[in-house]
């Protein structure tokens, strides 16, 4: 039995809508393994989660979250994760249009790279990190000279998120940039546009909606961001603590409740910062390519 | 303005698109580019709007050297096959796109550019879309409001390539009668390219047919259809039957294969080769005739339009493709022919082409005259 057939009849023929007839068969199969693991992996976790916190008071929630040290974390966190999905934005942006518009040796070898974040350890990225940037490493000695300390800095913080979440500017704009249709961009040169012109009103508004997702990915990635972040971070209290460093903090002291409140404020600001960039692209996207 | 094409050509790889070539259009001229796909017809209407740079020659606009000149600087105005609307701007925006863009010290006011785009959507009878996308269009008005775009700028010079190439065919004539009338108001030079020959014969005052980077013929509508230069020119114009036959004897003057055969009217000499017959130039009976004997089996008839077409197999000899003639509805009405009877198709005209690929020979049948022409 699966839990499509469990359901009478009208209500699946009113509100599971299989477009056409389907050449295969097992909708209903499909769609109820695929919710079960959904349900399994995803849903039941993250209930179990508010379960947890569900056992404190109002004022014990609030009292755990905003946390003066706590409420440190969230400025840290915020405003790195802010600085490096921009600038993954930028330089994201780039190496896509350099992977999609030029051709050069290495080509290929530097768009498998780009996946090295999501295929690294992130300990692993953390410990390289913080090798390289502190006062002895590679980066570190010569940054040094210049007055700038990153490791065990919130500048190191943004280093890290940098490097973890750069793959999602990358991935989420380049196919969009493959499918651009250059006679877009001719019809604009055949109007007098100058070049930057063209970038400008042309090809970016085009890439717009899925530049923005990008960030957007890459923003709460870094969100919640600990095993390259702790490393290089130095985990100064009010300094440079990662909220998801709190959770781990309060999860060692045994108070399960107070880290789980923690997780539920990150796990609300992604969620909602989800569903409104989801929403958005889709209207955005309407307007382009019709409704269908 | 005039354009001047000297000794363009142009080479991708290891393949020639355009061996060098040399065409003048006029002022005021519309141009079709004909031809089948790997021509070359694109590549040089690319060339003359300087989105492709020719490896060799020179272009002229009104005697002026423009070769390298960058496209945003020729001043052309170019249709795409595909539109190439801008997807996340509504009509309007797309529409004053060119105006928008100007160097500020020769754009138009806002109320200017407003009042022009009102204009040219008038121009092309699709005002109340304005404020629309283009993913809201048909693919009839995307190409409409295409080319009030480029005719913003004022161009005195407008390429299209294929430019109703992706409509439905009703969509295609309207549209091809509209773009005729526009080029005769507004008098700009105008170069089409097309590999759809009806079009090409409809629209163009010239028609300029390419062949592997290289022009086949260059004539108006009507030399082109009555005297097609070259093979290649004549099956792609279309409607065309073959009868390939060779002569048996050195006494005989007809053209056989199998148990067909077509014999030659008085005062010429059958040759081996391919005799060339248009749908229209070929009548059908149920009997052999003195001059010709070619059995045929009808596979359809289709009652289209104003005449009757009818698809025919050779009976006993070898055709590379089906035959097709057209008869007139009284004919028909008269004859009743079903599918699976034998006819015989008689020749009116037709063109021998023999092994000497540049030399066409034009028969009558009924005036029995002969005309030797030479391209």
């Amino acid at each position: 039995m699966t839990p499509a057939s469990l359901l009478p009849k009208n209500l699946i023929s009113k509100s599971f809508k299989v477009t056409g007839r389907q050449v295969l068969p097992g909708f209903a199969l499909s769609l109820g393994i695929s919710l079960f693991f959904i349900s399994l992996v995803l849903l039941l976790p993250l209930s179990g989660l508010l379960v947890q916190t569900a056992g404190m008071s109002w004022a014990d929630y609030w009292a755990v979250v905003t946390d003066s040290r706590v409420m440190a974390s969230y400025q840290v966190t915020l405003l790195m994760a802010l600085g490096a999905s921009l600038l993954n934005g930028v330089v994201g942006l780039l190496l896509a249009w350099v992977l999609v518009r030029y051709t050069f040796p290495g080509k290929r070898l530097i768009d498998a790279l780009v996946d090295l974040p999501f295929a690294l350890p992130t300990a692993v990225a953390g410990i390289t990190l913080a090798t390289l940037f502190s006062a002895q490493g590679w980066y570190g000695q010569g940054l040094a000279k210049l007055g700038i300390q990153v490791a065990y800095t919130p500048l190191g913080i943004l280093i890290a998120m940098l490097f973890t979440s750069l793959p999602f500017v990358v991935r989420n704009v380049q196919p969009v940039m493959e499918d651009l249709n250059s006679g877009d961009e001719e019809a604009a040169l055949s109007l007098g546009a100058k070049d930057w012109t063209v970038f400008r009103r042309v090809i970016f508004p085009a890439l717009w909606p899925a530049l923005v997702m990008g960030v957007v990915l890459s923003f709460i990635r870094s969100l919640g961001e600990f095993g390259a972040v702790i490393f290089i971070a130095g985990n100064m209290p009010y300094l440079s603590e990662v909220t998801s460093l709190m959770i781990f903090v309060r999860l060692q002291e045994f108070d399960y409740a107070a880290a789980s409140a923690i997780a539920s404020v990150i796990l609300m600001a992604s969620l909602v910062l989800l569903f409104a960039v989801n929403i958005w692209q889709t209207r955005y996207l309407k307007r382009l390519k019709g409704s269908q | 303005m005039s354009i001047q094409i000297k000794q363009i050509s142009k080479q991708f790889g290891d393949f020639q698109a355009l061996k060098p070539l040399d065409l003048t259009i006029n002022e005021g001229e519309l141009v079709g580019l004909l031809g089948p796909s790997g021509s070359g017809k694109t590549t040089l209407l690319r060339i003359i709007a300087g989105l492709e740079t020719a490896d060799q020659g020179q272009i002229l606009f009104s005697g002026k050297d423009v070769t390298n000149l960058h496209v945003r600087d020729r001043k052309v105005g170019f249709v795409f096959q595909h539109y190439a609307l801008f997807r996340h701007m509504t009509v309007a925006e797309n529409v004053a796109f060119g105006l928008d863009v100007l160097p500020k010290k020769q754009r138009p006011t806002k109320a200017t550019i407003k009042q022009q785009v009102a204009e040219l959507l008038d121009k092309v009878q699709l005002s109340h879309l304005a404020s629309r996308y283009p993913a809201q269009l048909s693919g009839g008005q995307k190409q409409r409001i295409a080319l009030a775009r480029a005719l913003a700028m004022q161009p005195r010079v407008l390429l299209l390539d294929e430019p109703f190439g992706a409509l439905d065919a009703k969509v295609r004539k309207e549209l091809r009668r509209w773009l005729r009338n526009l080029h005769d108001e507004l008098g700009f030079t105008s170069v089409f390219v097309t590999h759809d020959q009806e079009e090409a014969l409809e629209v163009s005052d010239r028609v300029v047919v390419m062949s592997q980077g290289q022009i086949e013929q260059e004539a108006t509508p009507q030399d082109l259809y009555q005297q097609p230069a070259s093979r290649f020119v004549y099956d792609f114009l279309g409607g065309v039957n073959v009868f390939e036959g060779e002569v048996s004897s050195l006494k005989s003057n007809r053209l056989e294969q199998g148990k067909a055969w077509v014999a030659f009217p008085d005062g010429y000499k059958a040759e081996a080769g391919q005799l060339y017959l248009r749908s229209h130039e070929l009548s059908l009976s149920n009997q052999p005739s003195a001059t010709a004997h070619l059995p045929l089996k009808i596979k359809a008839v289709s009652l289209i339009g104003a005449e009757v077409r009818v698809e025919l197999e050779p009976l006993g000899w070898h055709s590379q493709d089906l035959w097709e003639v057209v008869i007139s509805h009284s004919h028909y009405n008269h004859w009743q022919p079903q599918r699976g009877d034998t006819c015989f198709a008689q020749p009116q005209a037709g063109q021998l082409f023999t092994s000497n690929e540049n030399q066409a020979l034009a028969i009558s049948w009924t005036k029995e005259q002969l005309l030797i022409k030479t391209a």
